[in-house]
């Protein structure tokens, strides 16, 4: 039923602009070790604007040789009104953007940021320090410095840095020392995948380009509301015609939204409070950590992968670390429910599994199935995937030094980063909705086993257990775990395509 | 088993006491718009067969979309709803209500414009009939959801969690945790209250209402289809003439709105829409309300609405003639999650019915798109939300899975036998 599709398919298949679109919705510019965000408030809108009209960001074009340096620039609602863009303009973006991500206490209920995790205690991004600006320069090993430099002479007429977020390479590990940055969206570069409402029977990690670009038509097969201008006020004659709306000027097209989060990572206590369910038995701590990410420290899947017949190994490609699903496992019995990437990722589709034939299709659309009930608790993936672009933070800890509780000063986490057309069912529902749901996927009192900030419910709810699903009896059960990761700043921004922040360089809009 | 019934009391507030009224029912809660169960005016929590209820004032900033079918802009009143679910018939519970809270409940229904004083007569009088109801599983009390929390409490925490080497294991353990319960249910720290009779009287209803309501429709049946054709005509028209309109919500309206939501896992939502001009429109909404009513009655009685297995209780109702539609639901889960499954899982319904509404995202053949397009569905429905000043369930914490699995715990611990497997699966459920 759901699957009948009457939306004007629009013409696919046009050839994207990669040359205005920023190069990190393509690039995760892995060989660029080196990086550094900086969040900038402006000072001087005039020299603020002179610069960003100017400056030279790396677009998501394949050059040849790989440029050295990656410059982008990302702006949040509150940046967008100090250059002096239009209130109109900015309020045709979306809600949560133009809110920004502390602006109110029920985003941060939803969103978890609650405690020690409060935006009131943040370092940056809280009320009344939320950046305008953030410019991301990644670099090749050894170029960053002289990079930074030049461009910090640059801006600083326009612009005063708040913040300087560093990064480190913790060689393709995050800081609790598992391999990171397996699974990511793929997005549609060729524009083959129709653009039509469908319903998908397979899990696949294809993505309409709209979900990640806006301007161009998403899962559902529609265009994500975005400012949409009367070409009377593009005065440069800049801004790109809408695809749905030809009679207007799209500031939206080529730009997305960029999730920006310091999220503190408390490797000792991790570790050691694993090391206490465990009772020091090395194999059992490493099973039950194993258990919480949903895979082992080498990547590989606790769920193997099921159209590779080989093991993935440690030195396994990460299409091999990425290519399952849980279909073989509903019930969590070797990846528990819970586990972070299981919750992040359901890997489902829009049906739960069953036959193919109309019957079935349809006895499973109108819930008469409980079997495929039952697998029926999370929401479909595909509307809710992340382009990830984080970064890690700070000195590396081995889990050994961490459980001898060896001191090495200072903090460490990721500087999460997430890309998305829509902040709300992409961002906020996967950190919300599954993320730090108690009762995700019909769990019945654990947030993520890694993000839980731990809090009671107000119903006096507990969140901070863990369970693991056995085969052979009642499920194992962690309970009274202790908070890993802390929020330390967070902020919504656009990350524009490089017509429109021209565009909004001019600030006559 | 105990059915449950719903109340939908409705009156128009008195000119100038709206705001005396939002003060008062603000005093009934403890965090925005969450009851607080003991408050001094309504103390909820001393009801025992009350699942969910809340106040909620009806101002609707929408009346004014029928200018675009160019109809002059409606004069209502704000109403004042007090709506609630509950076991046993609605007007046993109104009359508890009446009897253990009367100077609350007259507290608050003096602000209402022709509240006479006496309180129970008042309230039936002004107890709006349901268009449609859904309730998530007929029979399931609070009472029972109350001690079958308590007693998966009590197993979780006994459970021995080792692996069951053999199936005797598994019986030899069902057994212990068996025993367990009949001594704190001999200490009387557990109790597992048998469930009653069903009422005869409400099981001939249902039966005569299941008859009556397919008996009209075989004999409409043959008239239907001759007139199909014209009404799938009329229908097309429509469909590609009706204005849509969907623009974003007031910022400021949408985070009232949030504010009250996410304190509990289940939420509330209350919505108010006009019904489009015409008769066509307002035929066809009667019509698929009496199916829908027909189906809760009697197939989506056990855990699940279609595909959506989160919603608790659901109701349609008339107002003012039925010019306009009030739907309150009780759901798990935010808001967020609970839009993601009305667009992904039974868009189709919700176009059946809600396309009737102003407004409503186009449809095509009255199922599919409308609700499918996300954005402007996303925003049409918070545009008709309405905040919900004092909202009380019953049972903080649990959601629909949690209740469900409870159930099936106790059902294990009274089965007399049990299989080896059956033995294991029930101790995976602790």
């Amino acid at each position: 039923m759901a699957q009948a599709a009457m939306n004007p398919a629009p013409a696919t298949g046009a050839a994207v602009e990669l040359h205005d679109i920023q190069g990190l919705v393509r690039f995760a510019y892995k060989h660029h070790t080196e990086a550094v965000f900086l969040l900038l408030r402006v000072r001087d809108a005039g020299a603020a604007r002179a610069w960003l009209a100017e400056v030279a960001v790396t677009n998501a074009a394949t050059q040849d040789p790989t440029p050295s340096t990656a410059l982008q620039v990302g702006l949040t609602s509150e940046g967008l009104r100090a250059l002096g863009v239009a209130d109109d303009v900015i309020d045709a973006f979306s809600p949560e953007f133009v809110d920004g991500m502390a602006g109110d206490t029920s985003r941060s209920r939803r969103l978890g940021d609650q405690g020690p995790s409060d935006p009131s205690r943040w370092q940056w991004g809280g009320t009344n320090r939320v950046p305008h600006v953030a410019v991301l320069l990644y670099a090749l090993p050894g170029l960053l410095n002289a990079l930074q430099q030049t461009v910090e002479a640059q801006f600083q007429a326009g612009f005063e840095i708040t913040h300087r977020l560093g990064t480190s390479d913790m060689g393709g590990l995050e800081p609790f020392g598992f391999v990171d940055g397996i699974s990511q969206p793929e997005l549609d570069w060729q524009r083959q995948r129709l653009a039509r409402d469908a319903t998908q029977t397979a899990y696949l990690s294809l993505s309409c380009l709209g979900e990640f670009l806006l301007g161009y038509p998403n899962e559902y097969g529609l265009y994500t509301t975005r400012p949409l201008l009367d070409p009377a006020r593009d005065t440069l004659g800049i801004l790109p015609r809408a695809e749905d709306a030809p009679e207007s000027c799209d500031l939206g097209r080529n730009g997305t939204y960029l999730v920006m989060r310091q999220l503190s990572q408390d490797v000792y206590t991790f570790w050691q409070a694993l090391d206490r369910y465990a009772a020091g038995a090395a194999s059992t701590r490493e099973r039950l950590a194993s258990a919480m990410v949903g895979r082992r420290l080498s990547g590989e899947p606790l769920v193997e992968a099921g159209s590779s017949p080989a093991a993935p190994s440690a030195g396994a490609s990460k299409s091999a670390l990425n290519e399952f699903n849980y279909l073989s496992d509903p019930e969590g019995i070797r990846c528990p429910l819970g586990a972070h990437i299981r919750r992040s990722n359901p890997r489902n589709a829009d049906l739960p599994p069953g036959g193919a034939g109309v019957v079935s299709r349809l006895a499973r659309a109108l819930g008469f199935n409980s079997q495929a009930r039952e697998q029926d608790l999370a929401a479909s993936t595909r509307f809710h995937r992340l382009l990830r672009r984080g970064r890690e933070y700070g000195v590396a800890l081995t889990p050994a030094q961490a459980l001898t509780g060896q001191p090495i000063p200072g903090d460490r986490g990721l500087q999460f980063v997430c890309l998305g057309a829509n902040i709300q069912r992409q961002f906020e529902f996967v950190q919300s909705a599954w993320l730090m749901n108690a009762k995700f996927n019909g769990l019945r009192d654990e947030a993520d086993p890694l993000l839980g900030n731990r809090l009671p419910t107000a119903a006096a709810m507990r969140t901070d257990s863990f369970s693991m699903p056995q085969a052979d009896g009642p499920g194992q059960r962690l309970t009274g775990l202790p908070q890993f990761v802390t929020v330390l700043g967070g902020a919504y921004f656009f990350l524009p395509g490089i017509r429109a922040l021209r565009f909004l360089s001019g600030a006559h809009s | 088993m105990t059915p449950q019934s719903q109340f939908t009391v409705v009156a128009p507030v008195l000119p100038g006491r709206e705001g005396a009224l939002r003060k008062l029912l603000a005093s009934m809660t403890s965090q925005p718009g969450m009851a607080d169960p003991k408050n001094a005016l309504l103390p909820f929590g001393e009801f025992g067969h009350v699942h969910f209820a809340r106040l909620v004032l009806l101002d609707d900033p929408t009346l004014g979309d029928i200018e675009a079918y160019g109809l002059p802009r409606p004069q209502r009143p704000v109403y004042l709803a007090f709506v609630g679910d509950c076991d046993g018939p609605a007007h046993e519970c109104l009359a508890e209500l009446a009897r253990r809270a009367g100077p609350g409940l007259r507290a608050i229904f003096e602000h209402c414009a022709d509240f006479d004083g006496a309180l129970l007569p008042w309230m039936l009088a002004h107890d709006q009939p349901t268009a449609a109801s859904y309730v998530n599983w007929v029979g399931r009390t609070v009472v029972q959801i109350r001690e079958e929390s308590a007693l998966q409490q009590t197993l979780a925490a006994r459970a021995n969690r080792a692996p069951v080497d053999s199936p005797a294991v598994a019986q030899q353990r069902r057994r212990e945790l068996i025993a367990h319960v009949r001594s704190e249910q001999a200490a009387g720290r557990l109790s597992l209250t048998p469930p009653q009779p069903t009422p005869l009287l409400w099981r001939l209803a249902q039966i005569a209402n299941a008859l009556l309501v397919l008996l009209i429709g075989v004999i409409a049946l043959p008239f239907f289809i001759v007139l199909l054709p014209f009404l799938i005509i009329r229908l097309r028209r429509l469909e590609t003439t009706d204005p849509e309109i969907c623009p974003p919500p007031d910022p400021a309206a949408l985070l009232e709105l949030q504010q009250i939501e996410d304190y509990d896992v289940t939420n509330q939502y209350t919505a108010l829409g006009s019904v489009k001009p015409g008769w066509f429109r307002r035929g066809l909404l009667t019509l698929v309300l009496v199916a829908i009513q027909f189906t809760c009655r009697n197939v989506f009685t056990r855990g699940y609405l279609a595909r959506v297995q989160t919603i608790h209780f659901a109701r349609w109702v008339f107002l003012d003639g039925k010019a306009r539609v009030l739907f309150t639901s009780n759901y798990d889960g935010g808001h967020q999650a609970y839009m993601d499954d009305f667009i992904n899982k039974v868009a189709w319904g919700l176009n059946l019915v809600f396309s009737n509404g102003l407004g409503w995202p186009r449809t095509d053949w009255l199922i599919t798109r409308g609700a499918r397009r996300e954005l402007q569905f996303k925003f049409y429905q918070r545009r008709h939300q309405l905040p919900t000043q004092v909202w009380y369930k019953a049972y903080p914490g649990l959601t629909l899975i949690d209740l469900t699995r409870n159930a099936r715990i106790r059902e294990g611990l009274e089965q007399p036998r049990m299989s080896d497997s059956e033995a294991l699966a029930w101790l995976k459920l602790l």
